[in-house]
């Protein structure tokens, strides 16, 4: 297990590195998005309040 | 429904994975003239199986797009393309770590690494030329049409350790008249493919949930402009 093991684990680090960080854009992503709709939500009904007043 | 299958599909994507990883690290020996570092081929191998089928698929979703004119069609082919493209990075970062050790150089301008490097370039644009038109249906026109090119290529990658002699090595699997591995080893590697697949399955649900809250936002928009 001890020859090329120095690269070997600088694979799989690379790999995983590349899976987590991908893993992290998605999921900031995500909150961004449901922030953003939540936002829009309470625009929306904001101007439905003012529309019927 | 779709969250319940995410998680089903992550949840066995990470156990087999890790199943994986046991068998990889404990029960499968070095490889006689490589050493450990023959280890990488079983990220190396799944990752690009499963990147070039989602290609495929994203194409087939494209031209079902040009068929049709539902955009549905087109945000499916983003979303696989995008965790495709991620997984095919994997492919070439692995490749370039084991080709270091192994050949004593990062790169070589090969026809199987060279026709790669054009593929991921091209799949670059795609996501470029995405970002670039506002219009949706212009958008998903031009996406579809660059992503049969960009297929071409991929047969072109697949194909070309048959076609030329290249640095890389040619087919070691039996299936495609390869030499084929030692008992024991080859197993691991098809669980994997199994597993990568689970795991880009569900980040592409994920990353298809995004862009219904996304047309969701944009419609709520439209509304509020309404009145």
């Amino acid at each position: 297990m001890d020859r090329n093991f120095e690269y070997m684990f600088y694979g799989f680090t690379a790999a995983w590195l590349i899976v987590i960080i991908y893993v992290i854009w998605i999921a900031l992503r995500e909150r961004r998005l449901r922030d953003e709709l939540d936002r829009v939500k309470r625009m929306l009904e904001d101007q439905e309040r003012e529309a019927k007043k | 429904m779709r969250t319940k299958l995410i998680i089903l599909l992550s949840v066995l994507a990470g156990g087999l994975l890790a199943w994986n990883l046991h068998t990889i690290f404990l029960k499968v020996p070095d490889e006689a003239s490589q050493g450990a570092v023959f280890r990488v081929f079983y990220f190396h191998f799944p990752a690009a199986v499963t990147s070039f089928s989602c290609f495929f698929v994203a194409m087939f979703s494209g031209l079902v797009y040009l068929r049709t004119r539902n955009l549905r069609y087109d945000a499916a082919a983003a979303a696989i393309n995008e965790v495709a493209f991620t997984f095919a990075l994997i492919t070439l970062i692995t490749g370039m770590i084991w080709g270091r050790i192994i050949w004593g150089i990062w790169w070589a301008w090969d026809p199987r690494i060279t026709s790669y490097f054009i593929c991921l370039l091209m799949y670059f644009g795609y996501f470029m030329m995405r970002r670039a038109i506002d219009e949706p249906h212009r958008r998903a026109r031009l996406s579809a049409v660059l992503s049969v090119l960009a297929s071409v290529d991929i047969v072109i990658v697949w194909k070309s350790i048959e076609w030329f002699r290249t640095q890389h090595p040619g087919p070691v699997l039996e299936i495609r008249g390869g030499g084929g591995m030692a008992p024991g080893m080859e197993a691991p590697l098809f669980w994997n493919v199994l597993a990568f697949l689970m795991l880009e399955t569900a980040l592409i649900l994920v990353r298809m949930r995004q862009q219904s809250i996304q047309s969701e936002i944009e419609s709520l928009r439209r509304y509020a402009h309404a009145f």
